[in-house]
């Protein structure tokens, strides 16, 4: 391999980059306190944390996004000056951050070069930059197209791009927010293999996370933050994910236990749909059934019609062919309120953009699905004191941590939020659940907590469909997996029935071409 | 003559290209302000402050190039008031604009009340001459169009070569339209995004009031009230049409303006039939139309109107 090491330092001993004594307030909460740890040259560190622990903000002032309230941050035995990006920069450290800060109406390279020349020269040097991009590309597995718009990139090219971005810039410390969040399992691997040439030439890494398998495959120390506060350090050679997450959550886990499925009568059932197509793939043809107190659970790379079939089961997109019919009727006119009208709870995947209005209470959020309905309103009016009563009931049944039931509801976590969405999509007891991506982004507690619900449901007689892009989630929780891919539905596997990596080959779009009987 | 035949007489298009001129400066104005994420509809008075200012620089005895000279840094002082207003202080990029618009006309109004107390009728200059490029401006019609125009028109032309060639190939223009795109990515390499966008929007404002001093010093030879006459409300139009792209908006100016030229005639040969009113309205109907047409697929700058601020949760 024709890699050329970066011009590092000369530091064997010291620490590439040094935090002592962080603190960052955001008005009355702390969101780093005295936070101080060492970075050396060739570790990776992973700062473990539940959301809303204080990883990303740390990050964003070791970057020069924030400045802190107190504490210094040295990179190379130098004190960084605080709240300068440029600076960090300059310094040899680059971050990949969790929501990427690529310009969409430009190319790869333009996005790379952006700011390495100086800003007053006539002219950009593409040839050059172009080249330099394909020998990092070729040198650490990172392939892109340098003159592809990012626009066209999907979620893993635009991760390549961002490390791409690092070390065009001769990076020696890469932080990485999350950046397995938005991947697909092969391309979590692949990143995986890039972090290990990285490393091999003497780059130090700070991966940030809260999934536990990742942390302890590819680091060498872990950092558990707890509410702003460092509440850890191991080694990950002499720890386990369960002492990490009694660390991370500040008591013990129990994951959710699963009971044997009590299957009932068939309650949705789609004979040969097909729709239009929606974030990515249509429906192709797709037959499935849902039965009562049974989980099924869809696995597949996002993009391949899970957008479809959860929009057409919400009922803001109509079949364009096929049958669909709930609890043995075929269903004429259909719409979200005709979904809403037939018992189909939905706890959507974007829990932001559709799950709630981020500018409205909580109170008025939980009433969203059902203001017209006896309870909440009489005669054309609302009924604020159901309204407030019912999201009194949900904050104390579900624990929602929310200052009050006018809060405007994008204040809270996403966990919190969760929660609410949950509390108004299980309260009427629906007959059927549609939960599109229920836990993503969310901490452990909050995942069992989901999970539990799910299970009650089920317990209780509902009838989920759990679409997710975490086959841990679905192996752990689905009577009954089928796999998604390219707008088609595999033949359904019961618990056990096949591997993780005979699933991974059917989300590939490789192996049998069933259909689900 | 025939309504089709004007289409392939010289003096049609030498007038449809003056008319474009101050459409054309004015137009890369706004879409270098746009393509950096601010949305600068003081457009409309910066002209008109550009145009007093040219004008009135040549009339207290500057030459005309100084006039120019005097007209963009009056353009970019309100672009300096604009642009801070709403991008380190992050206010309503409409009520600014339109706030700084009607102050640009009114000062202009007012400077020009206390300047000339004594005058009925404008004073008026030496404007800028045609400067016919020697054999190009021979060429039959094209030529003739092209290259018998004013010095100032030949600078309109040459400024959306420039403007295009930062944009595509400079590093600056690569900053200045990830600034309308998406900020946090012109953050994240150590530009601030704060400087690129204030100085779109002083250079912006520069060619706007330049677009507005063609009209009093080359088009016209003076100053009249009112005279910049919606052309900033157009321009805004224009950048769209051009989907934010120099040359796109240039074929949408030279349009626009050959449709202007093509009414007026039109409205001298229907010998008064039809009310003159509807030849004028002929440019803004079609440029609606046109709009429909190209503009539904335009990608727009995603960041536009969309104020920044640093650190911000």
């Amino acid at each position: 391999m024709s890699v050329t090491p970066a011009p590092i330092v000369n530091v064997t001993s010291n620490p590439v980059l040094r935090l002592s004594g962080i603190t960052k307030r955001f008005g009355r909460l702390v969101a780093n306190d005295a936070i101080s740890f060492e970075l050396k040259r060739g570790e990776v560190i992973a700062l473990l944390g539940e959301n809303g622990a204080g990883k990303t903000t740390l990050m964003n002032i070791l970057f020069g996004h924030y400045v802190a309230d107190e504490g210094t941050v040295e990179a190379f035995g130098k004190p960084l000056p605080p709240g300068d990006p440029r600076a960090a920069l300059d310094a040899g450290i680059g971050m990949v951050h969790q929501h990427f800060t690529l310009a969409d109406n430009m190319t790869v390279l333009e996005n790379i070069v952006l700011g390495t020349q100086s800003l007053w020269q006539v002219r950009l040097d593409r040839a050059a930059a172009r080249q330099r991009i394909e020998q990092l590309s070729a040198d650490f597995g990172l392939t892109v197209d340098p003159a592809a718009t990012v626009s066209t990139l999907s979620v893993g090219e635009r991760q390549r791009v961002e490390i791409l971005k690092a070390l065009y810039r001769d990076a020696h410390v890469l932080i990485l927010d999350e950046p397995t969040a938005v991947l697909t399992p092969a391309e979590t691997d692949a990143l995986f293999r890039t972090l290990r040439l990285l490393v091999a030439i003497g780059l130090s890494i700070i991966f940030i996370s809260h999934k536990l398998h990742e942390v302890m495959a590819v680091s060498d120390r872990v950092l558990v933050l707890r509410a702003g506060r460092l509440a850890g350090e191991r080694e990950t050679k002499a720890t386990d994910r369960k002492e990490l997450a009694a660390l991370m959550v500040g008591q013990e886990v129990k994951p959710a236990e699963v009971s044997p499925a009590n299957v009932g009568a068939p309650l949705l059932v789609l004979d040969r749909v097909s729709t239009a197509r929606h974030n990515g793939a249509g429906l192709d043809e797709v037959s499935l059934i849902l039965s009562a107190g049974e989980i099924t659970g869809l696995a597949g790379v996002s993009g391949n019609g899970q957008a479809a079939l959860a929009a057409l089961m919400s009922g803001t997109q109509r079949p364009t062919g096929g049958r669909l019919s709930i609890a043995g009727q075929a269903v004429g006119d259909w719409s979200p309120r005709a979904a809403l009208g037939h018992g189909i709870a939905r706890i959507p995947e974007d829990r932001h953009a559709v799950g709630t209005i981020g500018d409205m209470s909580v109170m008025e959020n939980v009433i969203a699905e059902r203001y017209g309905s006896d309870r909440f309103s009489r005669m054309g009016f609302l009924d604020w004191k159901a309204a407030r009563a019912f999201a009194e009931e949900i904050i104390a049944d579900y624990d929602v941590k929310c200052p009050s039931p006018e809060a405007r509801i994008r204040l809270l976590s996403g966990g919190n939020m969760q929660k609410l969405i949950l509390g108004r999509a299980l309260d009427p007891e629906p007959a059927v659940i549609l939960a599109s991506q229920p836990t993503r982004g969310l901490d452990v507690g909050a995942v069992a907590y989901v999970h539990r619900m799910l299970l009650a449901a089920r317990e209780r007689g509902a009838a989920v469909l759990l679409i997710s892009e975490d086959l841990e989630e679905i192996l752990a929780l689905s009577d009954r997996i089928v796999v998604m891919s390219k707008g088609r539905l595999s033949a359904p596997s019961s618990r056990g029935e096949r591997t993780i990596r005979e699933l991974g080959e059917l989300m590939a779009g490789h192996g049998g071409e069933g259909q689900a009987a | 003559m025939d309504a089709l035949e004007i289409l392939f007489t010289a003096s049609f298009w030498v007038a449809a290209i003056r008319i474009a001129s101050p459409l054309i400066f004015a137009t890369m104005g706004e879409l270098i302000c746009e393509r950096a994420g601010v949305l600068n509809l003081g457009i409309e008075g910066i002209m008109t402050a550009g145009a007093f200012a040219g004008w009135f620089t040549v009339y207290a005895g500057g030459d005309l190039w100084t006039g120019v000279l005097v007209a963009a840094l009056a353009g970019a002082m309100f672009g300096l008031l604009h642009a801070t207003l709403t991008v380190p202080l992050g206010l309503s990029q409409h009520v600014v604009g339109i706030g700084v618009t009607l102050l640009a006309t009114s000062l202009t109004y007012f400077i020009y009340r206390l300047a000339l107390p004594e005058v009925t009728s404008p004073p008026k200059i030496e404007p800028f001459q045609p400067l016919p490029i020697p054999g190009l401006s021979k060429v039959p019609v094209l030529g003739e169009a092209l290259f018998s125009q004013t010095p100032l028109t030949y600078l309109a032309f040459l400024t959306v070569a420039v403007v295009a060639w930062v944009l595509y190939r400079t590093p600056v223009g690569l900053a200045v339209r990830a600034a309308g795109e998406n900020p946090s990515a012109v953050e994240a390499q150590g530009i601030s995004v704060t400087a690129i966008r204030m100085g779109a929007v002083m250079v912006g404002s520069a060619l706007m009031a330049v677009g507005g001093a063609f009209l009093t010093m080359s088009a016209f030879n003076s100053f009249f009230f009112e005279m910049i006459n919606g052309r900033g409300w157009i321009c805004i139009a224009l950048v769209v049409f051009g989907s934010w792209r120099p040359g796109k908006a240039l074929i949408g100016a030279i349009l626009f303006a050959a449709f202007d030229a093509y009414q007026v005639r039109l409205q001298q040969m229907s010998g008064g039939i039809v009310p003159y009113q509807v030849f004028l309205m002929m440019p803004y109907a079609l440029s609606i139309l046109a709009l429909i047409l190209v503009a539904r697929r335009a990608t727009y700058p995603k960041a536009l109107m969309i104020p920044y601020q640093k650190g911000e949760r």
